[in-house]
């Protein structure tokens, strides 16, 4: 039986590839990609827990022995930022296909080209 | 409709496959090798109690270099995207007093809370890009809360390439004295904070690095939110 953790991230990342797939407003797309984001993310972080363990902070009581494994969590503290400079950017394109087009429509800009 | 439901059908199949692909690895189960090391050790070698930290400017610091260079090049790719001759604000409605009032008392609050978290980030849970963010949102607010606000452009673009030239200068300090880029001189070579695990003044370069990476996500995430808001005008 799966995990529940690793059902959400996988629904997630469904989720999101479904409003990639079919969503027409690019905006939307936008969204679904953000989701799909979070869903690996979610799975990352889900893949390094040990059952019973605390965070990786070692401090009084915590120590090396029952802390999480640090590294899934550095990798998606660098994966969250990266997520946010694409979206961002992303986001800027929009602005200028809406400016350029008037429409945010995928499959209209398609057949407008230029 | 057939698409929608082509659609649907082929990410059930992606799905059943990744799970069945995660069956084999068991939620909560025990599987650090390299982070046994890095728990055992990240007190003694880095000085930092917070391992995500240490792990993330100390052991893997060239993953946190090409992430600012990632976050570095999308604000430069917004400002560039956005460029126009003559940009202003658009927003034409005032904000409420309520609204201007309670954004003026908690800006200073938001400001601290987002420097405690870049500076303690080898302490607590946060560093610096959580900081940076934070302290971003303050100006994102008095972006929302004042028609007419805008940042001092030529205080922020010179403090986000500064703060990225210092981290990139620390490295290079590290070069010189230890032989490879990124190497923690100050807890390594200097052993100035030992001794002192768990207080403020240790792990070496760690506070260092991360005071002014939330100093350059900070400035440039304001950046992105300067850009967008704007507008041409007509003239």
């Amino acid at each position: 039986m799966i995990s529940a953790y690793y059902f959400g991230a996988i629904a997630l990342i469904l989720i999101g590839f479904y409003a990639v797939l079919v969503k027409r407003n690019v905006l939307k797309m936008l969204v679904g990609l953000s989701i799909m984001e979070t869903g690996v993310n979610l799975l990352l972080i889900s893949v390094g827990y040990v059952s019973g363990r605390s965070a990786p902070i070692l401090s009084e009581g915590i120590g090396p022995s029952n802390a999480v494994d640090p590294i899934p969590q550095a990798l998606v503290l660098t994966a969250i930022v990266i997520g946010v400079a694409t979206t961002a950017l992303a986001l800027t394109i929009v602005i200028n296909l809406y400016e350029k087009y008037k429409t945010l429509d995928a499959e209209k800009i398609r057949r407008l080209r230029g | 409709m057939l698409k929608r439901a082509f659609a649907i059908i082929t990410l059930l199949f992606i799905g059943l496959w990744m799970a069945s692909a995660l069956s084999g690895v068991d939620f909560g189960a025990d599987r650090m090798l390299v982070g046994k090391y890095y728990l055992n050790n990240v007190m003694m070698e880095t000085g930092a109690v917070n391992t995500v930290t240490a792990v993330v400017v100390n052991y893997r610091g060239f993953d946190t270099l090409g992430e600012v260079t990632v976050l570095f090049i999308a604000s430069t790719g917004v400002g560039a995207l956005l460029w126009r001759r003559k940009k202003e604000r658009t927003a034409r409605t005032e904000g409420s007093v309520v609204l201007k009032t309670g954004a003026r008392i908690l800006l200073p609050f938001i400001m601290l809370f987002g420097a405690y978290i870049f500076i303690h980030g080898h302490l607590t849970p946060g560093g610096g890009f959580p900081g940076g963010a934070t302290i971003a949102t303050a100006f994102l607010m008095l972006y929302l809360a004042f028609t007419s606000y805008e940042i001092e452009h030529r205080v922020f673009e010179p403090l986000e390439g500064l703060a990225g030239m210092g981290y990139v200068t620390v490295g290079l300090i590290g070069l010189a004295i230890g032989g490879y880029f990124l190497f923690d001189w100050i807890w390594q070579t200097w052993g100035w904070g030992h001794g002192n695990i768990g207080r403020l003044f240790s792990a070496g370069f760690i506070p260092v690095i991360y005071t002014l990476i939330g100093l350059k996500v900070g400035t440039e995430l304001t950046g992105i939110v300067d850009n967008m808001v704007k507008e041409e005008v007509s003239e």
